[in-house]
């Protein structure tokens, strides 16, 4: 990868190879369904007979049980549940729309076989959310924490673990990359 | 000559807005969040000059959160709808 730079107007670009591009696309795709406004909501229940404890939970949207989920889309009020419901019965879908577009927008602008990407602003900051919400999401499933070095250190290179580590480390300097370039 | 409203409906001071004491946007610190990502979104949603926004991404970082706007509650709220959306772990609070 030839890492992110600034372009006239406010833009970025970079190039990527053919298996970087691949994984991008397979990483944000599933954020996008996970975060889909019709995607999982683990707090809901969604079989037949649990319909009667849907309506309970209509006025009382609940954290969601997946802790990415529930990173994704974090409570607005800590210390505080009916506030935090409250908030989120009002916030969260349009959030998941919100998450989901600029994954849409990130895929739509990041061509299947690599090469060269050319972002305008507005393109970079959705390839910006995209990206934060890829790394929030392997960040928790790997239980990244801020040593995150010494963590992947720790590692026997023959764990299974290892190539996640390796491009969560990847992505951050992507990511990277781009909030240098448009700073 | 008047009618008995069918409720009584006391007033509820309690449920009154608090003016004097201000609402809070809080952002707390979080191992994933680039610290040059945060200092940009603080630069880009509040419009803080870098020094400033560098700061406040400091103080989360060394001391694990910080205020980074007071006001009304509604507009705190949009605040961390905004932050959500950059995958910042942002609440609100009534600063009391």
């Amino acid at each position: 990868m030839e890492p992110f730079r600034s372009t006239r107007g406010g833009g970025a670009r970079a190039h990527l190879a053919p298996t970087e591009a691949s994984l991008l696309r397979s990483l944000v795709g599933q954020v996008l369904t996970l975060v889909a406004p019709d995607g999982p909501r683990p707090g809901q229940p969604d079989d037949l007979l649990a319909w009667d404890a849907e309506l309970t939970q209509q006025d009382q949207p609940q954290t969601p049980d997946d802790p990415v989920l529930a990173r994704l889309l974090p409570d607005g009020y800590r210390d505080d549940p009916d506030a935090a419901g409250e908030f989120r019965r009002y916030t969260e879908s349009s959030l998941r729309s919100a998450k989901q577009q600029a994954a849409q927008e990130m895929l739509d602008t990041l061509p299947e076989a690599g090469g060269r990407i050319q972002l305008t602003h507005d393109q970079a900051h959705a390839w910006l959310k995209a990206l934060n919400d890829v790394r929030l999401a392997l960040g928790v499933r790997l239980n990244v924490t801020e040593d995150f070095e010494q963590q992947w250190g720790q590692l026997r290179a023959d764990d299974p673990q290892w190539a996640a580590y390796e491009v969560y480390a990847w992505l951050g300097a992507v990511q990277e990359s781009l909030v240098q370039a448009l700073a | 000559m008047s009618v008995a409203p069918a409720e009584v409906d006391l007033p509820r001071s309690a449920d009154k807005p608090v003016t004097d004491k201000p609402w809070v946007t809080i952002v707390w610190n979080d191992p994933v969040n680039l610290m040059t990502y945060v200092t940009y979104v603080f630069q880009q949603v509040f419009g803080f000059p870098k020094k400033k926004a560098t700061r406040l991404m400091l103080d989360v970082h060394h001391k694990g959160k910080a205020v980074v706007a007071a006001g009304a509650r509604e507009a705190m709220e949009h605040n961390v709808e905004v932050l959500h959306g950059y995958g910042l772990w942002a609440t609100v609070q009534h600063d009391n």
